[in-house]
């Protein structure tokens, strides 16, 4: 006799159930897993949420006739406009800005413009949107190599200076974004210096393109476009358009600018959209519009060179890029 | 049989699951369901799922080690397959949708930007090793140089991780995360070659 204890039969599991309990734990491990593995993809794959709650504004056109887009292009759609953006104080993620801006407050919202200027005011937004508002249907076109077509509402950035006066020693025009580290707690992960800070040399301000936008599609701006109220300069890479403005200062030299401190051999002052310089991870001779399959040339100066190339024509762009 | 030894179920677990995001982007590129710019979700995925699976295969043998989960080993090759297919994915999705099939475009491409250099070095060490995952390629090189030539996979994935790195704008959360996770794991292997006694390095070299 061995003396391995002796299990009595009522104890050993009979096959059968033995059998089921493995293909039970089996299918709990199989939808365990699975059910992990899709979870972690749709974290990854975040859906932009875009809701278009904004006021209707009154828009005209203005005697501003000329074509700003070709006979071949179409605007995007709201939820692209709206569900596709860089504002990397709430997030570096471009479809998740729209969320994370959810909640952003923007009225009450003030503009404060001085410097060198007769005429230094402090405007209240609903100063700003009694600028009679026109409609611009203008290219976007981002340093990442992505372009999108916008319709605007807003007012030329030259009617604002106007009112403000700007002395005969001002030569460039300082911008900067509301920056609030408890309504844009991602702001760390940024990597760049907040607040965000452009800035333009005063006739590229006083251009008639250059538009301070309070819409887009008719409505007041969504808050991941850049509400309450953002520059649009078409002929520039996008990240020059800066967003949610709280300042405007006259100067008399070159104002510093976010991308250009945070890489400099990268991302220059002026950043005209140019498809002959290219930049180390983006080659800016091409650019895939969002909705299209396939590749766009992209147009010097984003194809306002008619209207803007005249105020670089002492200036090496290659240098200057 | 117990769960330890059923490498079959290891097996379709791991190729079920390393293939189902593929299944899942593809779902989602039929639905329209990518978002405003599906070729950079697409090409940033699969990017991504490659450094996964890689880091993945590198835990393998810390978690023999230290877990005793030796059953682990007889998926590694699959686990590594599944990165070299994310591998191939990424690059394919480059040549379509960035290089627009203009092959002749890509040396050109590869001597402008410096991280797609990184990118197709880390891709190039991964071709040798996909081809010599078969039994019958081990048994030819023999097991010893077997081992050595696949540890190109610390090479190359330090170089994904670099590739990542160097193309993000200035967030650089995650591949900063990548980064330590193969710090990690690399280094585990660094403490555990000093701490093998000194005759078996002498019987080695």
């Amino acid at each position: 006799m061995s003396d391995i204890p002796k299990i009595p039969s009522s104890e050993i599991t009979p096959e059968a159930t033995y059998q089921n309990r493995r293909l039970f734990i089996k299918s709990g491990i199989w939808a365990g897993s699975l059910l992990a593995t899709s979870g972690l993809y749709r974290a990854f794959r975040h859906k932009a949420e875009v809701s278009n709650t904004g006021v209707v504004l009154s828009a005209v056109e203005d005697e501003f006739k000329v074509p700003l887009i070709g006979m071949d292009e179409v605007e995007n759609t709201f939820e692209q406009i709206a569900g596709y953006n860089n504002f990397y104080e709430f997030s570096t993620d471009k479809n998740r800005v729209a969320s994370k801006a959810k909640n952003f407050v923007t009225d009450p919202w003030k503009v404060e413009v001085g410097g060198l200027v007769g005429k230094p005011r402090t405007y209240d937004l609903s100063d700003l949107l009694k600028i009679n508002p026109v409609e611009r249907t203008y290219r976007f076109r981002c340093v990442e190599g992505w372009s999108m077509v916008i319709p605007w509402v807003g007012f030329p950035l030259s009617q604002l200076l106007k009112q403000v006066e700007p002395l005969s020693g001002a030569t460039h025009v300082a911008f900067e974004t509301y920056f609030d580290e408890k309504q844009m707690p991602d702001h760390r992960f940024a990597g760049i210096d907040l607040p965000y800070v452009e800035g333009l040399r005063l006739d590229e301000a006083m251009h008639p393109l250059t538009l301070l936008a309070t819409g887009l599609y008719g409505k007041t701006l969504p808050n991941q476009n850049g509400a309450p109220i953002r520059l649009v300069v078409p002929w520039k890479y996008g990240f020059k358009s800066i967003k949610s403005i709280v300042r405007i200062t006259l100067t008399d030299k070159e104002p510093p600018t976010t991308w250009n401190l945070a890489a400099p051999r990268e991302y220059g002052f002026y950043s005209n959209v140019n498809p002959t310089v290219s930049h180390p991870r983006w080659s800016q001779a091409h650019e895939r519009r969002i909705g299209e399959p396939g590749f766009r040339e992209t147009l010097m100066f984003n194809g306002y060179a008619e209207q803007v190339a005249h105020l670089y024509k002492d200036l090496d762009l290659r240098k200057f890029f | 049989m117990t769960f330890s030894t059923d490498s079959r179920f290891h097996r379709q677990l791991v190729f079920v699951n390393g293939l189902l995001p593929a299944l899942l982007i593809a779902i989602d590129a039929w639905r329209g369901q990518l978002g405003a710019n599906p070729v950079e979700f697409v090409t940033r995925a699969t990017g991504v799922l490659t450094l996964v699976f890689l880091i993945i295969t590198l835990l393998v043998t810390p978690l023999r080690k230290l877990c005793g989960w030796n059953w682990l080993l007889k998926q590694r090759r699959l686990l590594g397959l599944i990165a070299f297919f994310y591998g191939v994915a990424h690059l394919l999705t480059y040549l379509a949708f960035d290089r627009n099939w203009l092959l002749l475009s890509v040396p050109g491409d590869i001597a402008k930007r410096p991280f797609i250099a990184v990118g197709m070095f880390s891709f190039a060490l991964m071709l040798p090793l996909a081809i010599t995952s078969t039994n019958a390629m081990i048994k030819k090189l023999g097991g010893k140089r077997w081992g050595q030539l696949h540890r190109l996979t610390y090479v190359l994935t330090i170089g994904g991780v670099v590739h990542y790195y160097m193309l993000v704008k200035s967030d650089i959360t995650w591949p900063v995360i990548f980064g330590l996770m193969v710090a990690v794991l690399l280094g585990y292997r660094i403490v555990a070659a000093l701490k093998k006694p000194a005759k078996a390095q002498r019987r080695a070299a």
